[in-house]
């Protein structure tokens, strides 16, 4: 793959839109970046390359379940982020894998703070995107993210969007 | 706590109908200290599934009540745990949670052991004396290990009754479950562990496990998401379908086992979901007719329709319902802290299109991403938390005290408690750490 820094700059550029709408819980709008048969993956501490097919993932989401994680994170009823943690996502390491007119592949490296109830937990990951290109923007297909952790230890849960 | 004595910890009147725990049993360091002396190393603790050993070399490794140990199966078949420690000076040779070896070297000074904990390697042997006697510088097996329906079990407490009378009762409960999948294959660990840290006691986590009154406050949001699911396909409601409040009951067995069972929909094995494509009900139809024709009436229309979520003391939870089966492990690492290690299993030989379900509905409940877990650790978070309010003494477990025990009342946790506080003993001991503790307690 040779270099193609405007490429790279373009998603880096959505990527830092899509952390925005989380860390700001515009989560209607972020729910409103994926495609209909879009993904959203995250496997277990202890098996990274984990398959949904046949691997238990912490979060194997399509656009109806992800839609469902969306209405649960907005409710009063939602005790883990009721009131809402406060989170940062920081998006950096950003890579270009592949790209096609309609799809471009690209990875990158996270840390997410979620800060609450006295605690600071990290999640430190990396993503792996598919990004289609529709109407003149991207729209996520997939994204997986793997977390570098060996355990939940410092967080109880996965309780917000990575 | 000053002053108190273990046996004034539960306050348990069944001729009035009510019973209270003492919230000190889920803050104190000293109790903490007795519960790893007397009940995690004088219990039955679950280590590993047969499935998770099948090939010669295999092997698990683990913390268990503070001790590091690893099972693994020989290159004769047999499988055996040790303690994961070099004879030598220590290191631990067993050095990743899983995997397979036919020898474990110590990489400290490179004492090779095999995979039957003999030890057949020691780099520069003539350094020794004859009375070194590589034979007794094999790895210590653990204490006891035996099984029960392919689930390993060690016991640090050598002289511990066998499994199979430890479990007792409970065996029937447990059978029902394993005996359903043989049909299938048999049960087999997936890949793929849930591992996290609640910031609360570990016993809040067994009481969560056994609580069915909790599930339509805490579970609002999981509920709803399948309510509107169900309605969506014509059905009706989802705490309707689980029937939590009737054709439910508690169960408490001797020893502190028990769990709460409940008919439940949405079962792979073998009570049909309307959320599932017609092909998938009409398999798990044949499953629950083949389970009847084989186990007669009234046991295949128990295994197929009843949900049944299990304690196995102290601390192995037992699921078998609609989100799936596993095993929850519960591991304390502090008063106030507490790690599971959830594993879930599937039928061998099930259709891929079921397994789709059955993992699908695991994960929209269970584990760490799903809409229901976190708000469980919210609340055992908030329990211990609570628990800061001192003056506010005590615990109700007094549900269904004075009626024949539903699913959502609270039996079963008053029969974990009651064989805690019996593990526990009742001897008097004092409110500072090494203050007044009688020596008796550490014998």
């Amino acid at each position: 793959m040779p270099e193609a820094p405007l490429l790279r700059l373009e998603v880096e550029v959505f990527l830092y839109h899509e952390a925005a709408l989380l860390d700001d819980w515009r989560l209607d709008e972020w729910l409103a970046l994926f495609t209909p048969d879009c993904a959203y993956v995250v496997p277990t501490t202890d098996l990274p390359e984990g398959d949904p097919a046949h691997d238990a993932v912490f979060i194997d989401d399509n656009y109806e379940r992800l839609q469902g994680r969306v209405t649960r994170l907005k409710s009063r009823h939602a005790h883990r982020e009721y009131p809402s943690s406060r989170t940062r996502h920081l998006v950096t390491n950003v890579r270009v894998l592949q790209a096609s007119e309609a799809e471009v592949e690209a990875a990158a490296a996270f840390v997410v703070y979620r800060i609450r109830s006295g605690q600071v937990a990290p999640y430190i990951g990396h993503y792996r995107y598919k990004l289609a290109r529709v109407d003149g923007g991207f729209r996520i297909r997939y994204k997986r993210a793997t977390l570098d952790l060996e355990t939940l230890r410092e967080h109880g849960a996965v309780s917000i969007i990575l | 706590m000053g002053g108190m004595h273990l046996s004034e910890l539960i306050r348990d009147e069944p001729e009035r109908g009510l019973f209270r725990v003492h919230r000190s049993s889920m803050t104190s360091r000293e109790i903490f200290q007795l519960e790893q002396e007397r009940i995690f190393s004088r219990s039955w603790l679950y280590l590993a599934h047969d499935s998770e050993l099948r090939q010669a070399g295999e092997y698990r490794r683990k913390t268990m009540a503070g001790r590091p140990v690893f099972i693994v199966r020989g290159r004769d078949g047999r499988v055996r745990a040790f303690m994961n420690t070099c004879t030598h000076r220590g290191a631990l040779v067993c050095r990743q949670d899983q995997g397979a070896a036919e020898t474990f070297q110590c990489f400290y000074h490179g004492w090779t052991f095999n995979n039957q904990g003999e030890l057949v390697g020691i780099p520069d042997q003539s350094g020794y004396s004859e009375c070194f006697d590589r034979v007794e510088r094999g790895l210590t097996p653990v204490p006891r290990l035996e099984s029960y329906r392919g689930m390993w079990f060690v016991s640090f407490q050598p002289d511990i009754d066998d499994l199979v009378t430890y479990l007792g009762d409970l065996r029937e409960c447990i059978d029902l479950t394993v005996d359903s999948a043989e049909l299938l294959g048999g049960w087999e660990v997936v890949p793929g562990n849930a591992k996290y840290t609640i910031r609360a006691n570990w016993k809040l986590l067994v009481e969560n496990s056994l609580d069915g009154y909790h599930l339509p406050t805490v579970h609002h949001t999981y509920i709803d998401y399948m309510d509107r699911r169900l309605e969506a396909a014509g059905s009706s409601r989802l705490l309707e379908n689980q029937r939590i409040g009737h054709s439910s009951n508690g169960v408490s067995y001797a020893r502190g086992h028990g769990g709460f069972l409940h008919f439940s929909a949405g079962r792979t094995i073998a009570n049909s979901s309307p959320l599932w494509s017609p092909e998938a009900q009409a398999e798990v139809a044949d499953i629950r007719r083949r389970l009847i024709e084989r186990y007669g009436q009234d046991r295949g229309t128990e295994m197929a329709d009843r949900s049944r979520h299990l304690i196995i003391f102290p601390n192995l939870l037992f699921q078998d319902s609609h989100t799936g089966m596993r095993f929850r492990q519960v591991w304390p690492v502090a008063p106030d802290a507490v790690e599971v290690l959830q594993t879930d299993l599937v039928p061998r030989d099930e259709s891929a299109e079921l397994r789709a379900y059955r993992l699908e509905w695991s994960r929209a409940f269970l584990g760490p991403g799903g809409l229901a877990t976190p708000d469980d650790v919210e609340a055992l978070e908030s329990c211990q938390a609570g628990f800061g309010a001192l003056e506010s003494e005590w615990s109700d477990v007094s549900r269904g005290m004075s009626r024949e025990p539903q699913a959502n009342d609270e039996l079963q946790m008053r029969g974990f408690w009651r064989e805690w506080q019996h593990q526990l003993g009742g001897r008097a001991f004092g409110s500072e750490v090494g203050d007044q503790v009688p020596q008796a307690l550490h014998a």
